[in-house]
């Protein structure tokens, strides 16, 4: 099961990924338990995790956000593939991060994208789902952690 | 100097590295492209998986190699074994979210000779495919 303390490494992840990608940090939220289907935002990134622990993780975000990120990568293609793409890798690198803490076994698969539609959360014996906000320059996102 | 077979370009004395970007992110790929800014490096080709990459090195004899490692259809392990295998000498460094200190043993026993953690910075980037080519 998914406790409180492990948050800890996706919101260090977060905050990482915020501060070395974009040079500005984000400020994130407390995270809160998530109850019934979390309102998404235009893009989300999808990693599943298998191995020693099973679930999900996704990182939603406006196509408002996403746009000045990649300003910030210096990135000049805007288009609805890179705004995939972009999601996609941050999903990604903060699920690859959190390998970090939880080891090898944390095994993570390709980035799925979703655009608009809203996520599937699994429903397992003693998974816990999360949501821990992320508020950056104007604009706030979400990452949604289901875990067993 | 790098151990692989640099390449003269238009006919002067200087050696050229030839360059190969392997990452299922466009984004990274351009990142990684618009940053290698030694004057040594030519890019030749990149790459969305293992599989892609395998082609192209076979194509391109490429000197130097950026390996991300999760990718779909042959993900960066397995195709950097495949890679060295083929050219021994040649220098690879894996550019990868995956932070545990397994991965990044297992690829440098494959024969991968750099890691870099994403996310990183220009700096260090730049810096890690300078040591890469010392």
């Amino acid at each position: 099961m998914l406790h409180e303390q492990e948050l800890k490494t996706f919101v260090e992840g977060t905050t990482n990924f915020f501060e070395v990608t974009a040079q500005q940090p984000a400020s994130i939220g407390s995270p809160y338990l998530m109850e019934g289907s979390p309102a998404v935002h235009e893009y989300t990134g999808v990693i599943n995790i298998s191995g020693k622990r099973e679930g999900v993780v996704y990182f939603t975000a406006s196509k408002a956000m996403l746009t000045v990120l990649l300003m910030k990568m210096q990135e000049n293609d805007f288009s609805h593939e890179t705004m995939r793409d972009l999601v996609g890798e941050v999903a990604n690198t903060i699920s690859g991060n959190a390998r970090r803490d939880f080891g090898r076994e944390f095994v993570i698969s390709v980035p799925s994208v979703l655009s608009g539609e809203k996520p599937h959360i699994p429903q397992k014996p003693g998974m816990r789902s999360f949501i821990i906000p992320i508020n950056w320059r104007s604009h706030s996102a979400k990452l949604i952690v289901a875990l067993t | 100097m790098l151990n692989g077979n640099p390449t003269a370009m238009n006919g002067d004395a200087k050696r050229c590295f030839k360059l190969l970007i392997v990452d299922d992110s466009n984004i990274m790929r351009r990142r990684i492209e618009r940053l290698q800014q030694f004057e040594d490096l030519q890019l030749v080709g990149t790459a969305g998986n293992g599989l892609e990459a395998l082609e192209l090195f076979k194509r391109t004899d490429p000197d130097v190699v950026t390996m991300d490692l999760t990718m779909p259809r042959m993900d960066g392990i397995e195709c950097i074994g495949q890679l060295v295998a083929l050219k021994p000498a040649v220098r690879i460094l894996v550019i990868s979210a995956l932070a545990d200190k397994a991965t990044a043993v297992e690829a440098m026993e494959r024969g991968a000779n750099g890691f870099l953690e994403k996310p990183f910075t220009d700096r260090q980037l730049n810096e890690a495919i300078a040591d890469l080519m010392r």
